[in-house]
């Protein structure tokens, strides 16, 4: 895991080449609880570090997910749609939200390693 | 808790209830569905056969049959009774939910709202024959702008998001009389969710921002925030929080120098009625839930209805239709052109507002009267302050231990490391025989935990609500996982699958789409 970036907003990048895989953290899942829905951007669509690019629905509550770095969507997890549980079970897994063609990878650097982030998690805690 | 005190709890109810024949549990009848009462084939109520007319729907005539279940008028009447038994309300006990005001709704407002001159009139009466109802809502109006110290009100808004949508639409409105296309508006994030939702509905981007360490905003914030594009801001005093805002004079201030106005949500006005004017902190409008702060909260006799008072500034864009006084008699001004120099953004409902409920809100107004308005909300908060003083020390406030208003937030840090949830504990609450408070409201605090308990309860009952709240409390911290986790034990249903009801919904009743593992719980 130590290659994945996070974002305040308690998303994750992975990258694989020049494609980031965006997802939610485990720790975001488990503060939201049973995940029930979750809404994917259209691919194609071009999103700006910090758009809104996706929703997922608790059944505590509803969270928008941000694009923690800006780039073209090139494809998403249509899993969620039929298993949104996967979340649950495999945040930072399996349960990946998007894919994103990043446009700027200085923009990689502006976010946090697993052990900022995992102190900045504990804090929000 | 002591194992000694725990065997005295009375026996498991629900091993004797799956052991009888019919599923009943003594009185306690198993409700079946209005569907699985009737039959489709039968008829409840024996019509002549229709004569052989020929159908005049030009083939619009229903072809098939409509498959609604006939019924009795005992079976329709009992299935309606015996659900209202299951139900809790204001009427059987303690209701102590955040944010909703749940106070009594006293008697003599029913006998007034039924009175035949209230009761049987119809809006498209001739205004002539019903200037009783019309003299009603002008006094109605003249109390909320008196008491808000606003220049004007409009009736007719259903409830509190209504309201919401009200002012804001008339916040664009003044935007655009002025020529100005704004596109922001300010939100803190301790707001109700339907705040932000308003002002998305109206088209604006919703900016928010958090408060400051003590749970109110600051007006640095606000200032920070601020620009030429906001149109407006929509904050709740007393927040969401239980605290009274009390930068609130210069964050109108703050927002009015950038041209922009100022919308209070007045979910929490129960708060503050007779002590301060929201005029005159500079307040440009504010929805009032008649049904909240003047009685006759969900359940409590009738539907919702949320005027709102408007400022000088604000009131020339108010909506029709508005009473009008003229002389000794009472005009309902229905469309712009008839509202003089004013220029209405146009109108919300097809007709006036929640009759019924101004009745309601009037009677409680004049038999309370001022001063018993104002004791109401001394009340209210002293009640509050009395629930928090009886908990602070086993349960955690989110904002230190500090004077609340008419409601008073916990959060879930004293459940750390016990493996309960807030969740856990209201459901744990139900089987000790009071409704849960507000959970998981407002989302800045963790795992929140929302009382408000209102003027209507006695110390005794105040007392009682305390004592159970510190057993389970301690219950929790001891580690009495059981009592939580298979909570409510006692009610009509047990822990619902909310997960599975979220994912896999059942929205429409079928023959046989009652699964099989659902029959047998």
């Amino acid at each position: 895991m130590s290659d994945m970036k996070f974002s305040k907003d308690h998303e994750y990048v992975r990258m694989e080449g020049d494609v980031a895989v965006v997802g939610i953290t485990n720790f975001a899942q488990k503060q939201l609880g049973d995940i029930v829905f979750v809404e994917l951007p259209e691919t194609g669509r071009t999103l700006a570090k910090g758009d809104e690019a996706a929703v997922v629905d608790s059944v505590k509550a509803a969270a928008e997910v941000y694009a923690p770095i800006g780039g073209e969507v090139v494809e998403v997890n249509g899993e969620l749609n039929k298993n949104p549980a996967l979340v649950n079970e495999d945040a930072e897994g399996g349960a990946w939200f998007f894919k994103l063609k990043v446009a700027n990878m200085d923009e990689l650097a502006e976010l946090m390693d697993a052990g900022a982030y995992t102190a900045f998690a504990e804090g929000t805690a | 808790m002591s194992g000694e005190a725990r065997d005295k709890r009375a026996p498991e109810p629900m091993a004797r209830i799956e052991r009888t024949f019919s599923g009943n549990a003594g009185l306690q009848i198993e409700e079946p569905l209005l569907f699985e009462v009737g039959r489709t084939e039968i008829s409840g109520v024996d019509l002549p056969e229709p004569s052989n007319d020929k159908p005049r729907f030009g083939g619009l005539e229903r072809q098939g049959e409509i498959g609604l279940p006939g019924l009795t008028e005992p079976e329709a009447m009992r299935h309606y009774v015996r659900l209202s038994q299951k139900n809790y309300a204001i009427d059987m006990g303690t209701y102590p939910l955040g944010s909703c005001t749940m106070k009594h709704n006293p008697r003599l407002n029913e006998k007034m709202a039924r009175l035949p001159g209230f009761a049987d009139i119809h809006p498209l009466q001739p205004q002539s024959s019903v200037q009783g109802a019309l003299e009603l809502m002008a006094m109605l109006a003249d109390w909320l702008c008196e008491m808000t110290g606003m220049a004007s009100v409009a009736l007719s808004p259903k409830a509190g998001a209504h309201g919401e949508l009200c002012g804001m639409t008339a916040i664009r409105a003044a935007h655009e009389a002025k020529g100005v296309k704004r596109s922001v508006v300010l939100v803190p994030e301790s707001a109700h969710g339907t705040n932000p939702a308003t002002a998305a509905l109206l088209g604006y981007d919703v900016k928010a921002f958090p408060a400051r360490e003590d749970g109110t905003v600051s007006v640095d914030a606000v200032r920070e925030a601020m620009s030429d594009d906001v149109a407006g801001i929509m904050l709740t005093n007393p927040n969401t929080c239980g605290l009274f805002e009390r930068d609130i004079v210069e964050i109108a201030e703050a927002v009015h120098e950038k041209g922009a106005y100022f919308y209070c949500d007045g979910a929490n006005f129960n708060a503050i009625v007779g002590k301060v004017r929201p005029g005159d902190l500079g307040i440009d409008c504010m929805h009032i839930n008649l049904h909240k702060t003047f009685s006759t909260p969900h359940g409590g006799g009738g539907p919702g209805s949320g005027p709102v008072v408007f400022s000088k500034a604000l009131a020339p864009f108010a909506p029709v239709p508005f009473v009008e006084r003229q002389g000794d008699a009472c005009r309902l001004v229905e469309t712009g052109e008839a509202a003089g120099d004013a220029t209405p953004f146009g109108r919300l409902t097809a007709f006036h507002g929640q009759m019924g409920m101004f009745v309601r809100a009037l009677a409680y107004m004049l038999s309370h009267g001022a001063d018993g308005m104002r004791q109401a909300s001394e009340d209210a908060v002293l009640n509050a302050n009395y629930l928090r003083a009886g908990l602070s020390d086993l349960m955690s406030q989110p904002f230190g231990d500090q004077p609340c208003m008419h409601e008073v937030l916990f959060d879930d840090s004293f459940l750390k490391d016990t493996d309960i949830t807030t969740h856990d504990l209201a459901k744990a609450l139900i089987d000790e025989g009071y409704h849960p408070m507000t959970v998981y409201f407002p989302l800045v605090a963790h795992g929140a935990m929302l009382i408000e308990p209102t003027e209507s309860e006695s110390r005794a009952a105040l007392d009682g609500f305390i004592a159970v709240m510190r057993d389970l409390a301690q219950s929790a911290q001891g580690g009495d996982v059981a009592r939580f986790r298979d909570a409510p034990r006692y009610a009509p249903r047990r822990r619902l699958d909310e997960t599975r009801a979220a994912r896999e919904p059942v929205l429409r009743w079928r023959d046989g789409n009652v699964r099989q593992d659902d029959a047998a719980e």
